[in-house]
């Protein structure tokens, strides 16, 4: 029931009325009509910001992936010294702060537009996501195993092949699977800012009103995404994850 | 007794400062037979095997193992020196989603260089004697099995074998048998009594059960507030040093 | 050792032939996706060069942090980027209960109306909240109706996929005894399967809050309500350090949901 009031109230704050409901109900008519059909006229442009998307998602979801999991060891609470582990801690928490759209117009602003600056936002933003799930997953494995391989003398690289990761791995994969999903999606908005990506002709067209470009951008876009589920669903089965 | 295959001098631990677990034990393992470690849960038979391979860090004393005091070691001996030790968990600690296969061979990890490891490129003569170790055990059929797939019995002879892969000058078991039932507590008894023998190495083992120390050990160590109470073999062993090392007369009836 | 059967090597392989060759044929992939990248993509190095002075410089300028300019231009605009973000979650969960439902096979059995439910969650997951943003202005103009829209509409499809997922999930037991005894179809739902799933519900609730948070606080850079808006002009006034005190502004807001969802969570689980 409070949820309820407070529904209302957030409502009347935000200046949302039916009168406006009601008027963009109109609108959205004529918007829906304006979409379709789909405008493919300019696919040239659409295909090639939808290759750089996903040569960002790529590489960014590659580098990522690299760094986020040495760092996440490094943040492990029970494999490591306190000060390594608050310091790894407090990078992977730096990553996650800022939202990839804010990251990427600071890094637009330090390399110049294109898709690099979106690359690096994109890497930034994963090893902050991936970092932190790795390293929580770390903290919870069994360390009885990790002691009885220790006993045999292996040395750290040693334990943490046969000790550490066949407990993670499954999860990990899982993460990076989900993260390379994730920056799919994202790669398609940080064009928006600059950064490269079909963000920046989705943008374009919104801007000169031509809905229908919009419509057929979008629909790409899902295609597109739900195809690289697909994807990352068979890479984590032949993994075993 | 002939050059002792371990020897502990005045070996001291306190986990709370004043509180000793360990108070000054010193004794000698032979190179060769079963040594049991009993006592009341608490008299420090767990801190005592552990001290030894450095897996609890002793307080004071020394532990001395192939001419050299493990105590006293930085980490790469103290790698090298585990290497030698082979230890049996109480409970099993193998790693679960690994096969068993994969489980003996990181016995031999201490010898393994990291890529190797990695890519688990194991030495022919290695692989070899997982195979024959399993044999020995009874395992034969389960070399790729997932740990977890096994029962409590199964899974502790996959310990033992584990430890026999490094090629250990001593065994370590800490409380092997209380995780399993009273039959397959006696057969890994059995088992860790015969691999003894046929690879000629010293067992010290930690239980809590009297009459499987009895039936199985050459040697009985009685742990009573942290020092020793008993050292003798197990024809020695009658009531009233049970009671002095368990304290009380109620369970013995 | 025993007869010359023991001669023979026994084999141990890690993996079977069919499961090698698929590792492979992924790791294979993997690299000619990342070479191909970064092939193809422009790299400026003049510019990866000047990137550290770049940083100085707009770090230098960020500094002194306008801190006066929190209560007049900041503070309302981070309040209403809060609303947004709740109010789009609770509309995003209103709305993905029933979707999800009909996506659980268990629930629906009914392959058509899975399908149907899926694509429409595939469809509402696959266009970042900016691009819904987007879409939202068009109809109801800029502001924070739009912005409200667009974080629900996305999170439809992240909730109500999981949400879908923990139905399928849950213990068929207790199901199937509610429906022996001829309870009706809401019935079931009520005390079968809401019983099991509600911790995983509140727990996507809690996580979808959280990031909706972060999402809510940049739609207003393309005018869809919020601190983003704020953040928008004071970016095109080059006012950079009005944009630091925006970006600290929203820097705390996002600790401060984490910390009360981490709460939240230890009370409940």
């Amino acid at each position: 029931m409070l949820l309820a009031a407070y529904v209302v109230y957030a409502a009347s704050t935000l200046g949302f009325s039916w009168s406006r409901m009601a008027e963009g109900m109109g609108h959205g008519q004529a918007f829906i009509g304006r979409m379709f059909p789909p405008s493919y006229e300019n696919s040239e442009a659409i295909l090639r910001g939808l290759k750089e998307s996903l040569e960002i998602a790529v590489l960014a979801s590659f580098a990522g992936i690299l760094i986020a999991l040495p760092l996440g060891l490094l943040a492990a609470r029970n494999l490591m010294p306190a000060a390594v582990s608050w310091t790894a801690r407090a990078v992977i928490a730096l990553a996650r702060a800022f939202h990839p759209v804010i990251l990427a117009i600071v890094f637009v602003k330090a390399i110049g537009f294109g898709a690099v600056a979106g690359v690096m936002a994109l890497v930034v933003a994963s090893i902050g996501f991936i970092g932190k799930l790795f390293a929580e997953a770390i903290e919870e494995i069994s360390m009885k195993q990790v002691e009885a391989v220790r006993a045999t003398g292996a040395s750290f690289m040693n334990v943490i092949a046969f000790a550490v990761l066949p407990q993670v791995l499954p999860r990990f994969i899982g993460f990076a699977t989900y993260q390379f999903d994730s920056n799919v999606r994202n790669s398609t908005m940080v064009g928006i800012m600059g950064a490269g990506g079909i963000g920046a002709p989705l943008f374009v067209a919104f801007q000169r009103f031509e809905y229908d470009a919009v419509c057929a951008i979008v629909l790409v876009i899902i295609g597109v995404v739900f195809a690289c589920e697909l994807v990352a669903g068979r890479v984590k089965k032949v993994f075993g994850a | 007794m002939s050059e002792p295959a371990l020897r502990i001098e005045g070996l001291v631990k306190e986990y709370r400062p004043g509180v000793r677990v360990l108070d000054g034990i010193t004794l000698d393992i032979a190179p060769r037979g079963v040594t049991a470690i009993i006592g009341a849960s608490g008299s420090g038979k767990s801190t005592l095997i552990r001290c030894i391979n450095r897996l609890v860090e002793p307080t004071a004393g020394a532990i001395w193992f192939d001419g050299q005091d493990v105590t006293q070691m930085r980490r790469g001996a103290l790698r090298a020196t585990r290497r030698r030790i082979g230890m049996v968990f109480q409970e099993y600690n193998l790693v679960e989603r690994l096969t068993v296969m994969e489980n003996l061979l990181s016995g031999r990890l201490g010898y393994v260089s990291a890529p190797k490891a990695w890519l688990r490129r194991f030495p022919r003569a290695d692989i070899d004697r997982a195979f024959a170790l399993l044999d020995e055990v009874g395992l034969a059929d389960l070399a790729h099995q997932r740990a977890d797939a096994l029962s409590g019995g199964q899974r502790q002879r996959v310990g033992i074998a584990r430890a026999l892969m490094q090629q250990p000058r001593l065994l370590l078991a800490d409380e092997p048998t209380s995780s399993l039932d009273p039959k397959t507590a006696v057969e890994i008894m059995d088992l860790l009594h015969q691999a003894a023998g046929h690879h000629h190495i010293p067992v010290l083992v930690n239980m809590h059960d009297v009459e499987l120390a009895r039936r199985f050990a050459d040697r009985i160590i009685g742990l009573a507030g942290g020092q020793i109470m008993f050292d003798d073999p197990p024809a020695g062993l009658a009531d009233v040093e049970l009671k002095r090392i368990y304290g009380g007369e109620s369970w013995l009836h | 050792m025993s007869g010359p059967d023991a001669v023979i090597e026994r084999e141990w392989r890690r993996f079977t032939p069919a499961q090698r060759l698929a590792r492979w044929a992924v790791y294979l992939g993997i690299v000619a996706a990342v070479a191909v990248s970064a092939r193809t993509i422009e790299i400026i190095p003049e510019f990866l060069y000047d990137a550290p002075e770049q940083l100085r410089d707009l770090f230098t300028r960020m500094w002194p942090v306008d801190w006066a300019h929190y209560p007049g231009g900041v503070h309302e605009a981070l309040v209403e980027t809060l609303h947004i973000a709740t109010l789009g979650t609770v509309l995003a969960l209103v709305m993905a209960l029933p979707l999800g439902l009909l996506a659980a096979r268990n629930v629906t059995p009914f392959p058509p109306l899975n399908y149907a439910a899926k694509l429409v969650l595939v469809a509402s997951r696959s266009i970042d909240a900016l691009v819904w943003a987007l879409l939202f202005i068009a109809v109801f103009g800029p502001g924070a109706l739009a912005g409200t829209l667009a974080i629900a509409f996305r999170s439809i499809g992240f909730v109500g996929k999981l949400f879908g997922e923990a139905c399928e999930e849950a213990n068929r037991g207790s199901i199937e005894a509610l429906q022996a005894t001829g309870a009706p179809w809401l019935s079931v739902l009520r005390y079968g399967y809401w019983p099991q799933v509600k911790p995983a519900f509140w727990g996507l609730a809690l996580l979808r809050w959280d990031i909706n948070v972060r999402e809510s606080s940049v739609l207003g850079l393309v005018g869809a309500g919020g601190i983003g808006v704020a953040l928008n002009t004071a970016m095109n006034l080059f006012q950079w350090q009005r944009v630091a005190v925006i970006l600290l502004a929203i820097l705390a807001v996002v600790i401060a949901a984490e910390v009360i969802v981490t709460q939240i969570r230890k009370r409940l689980m």
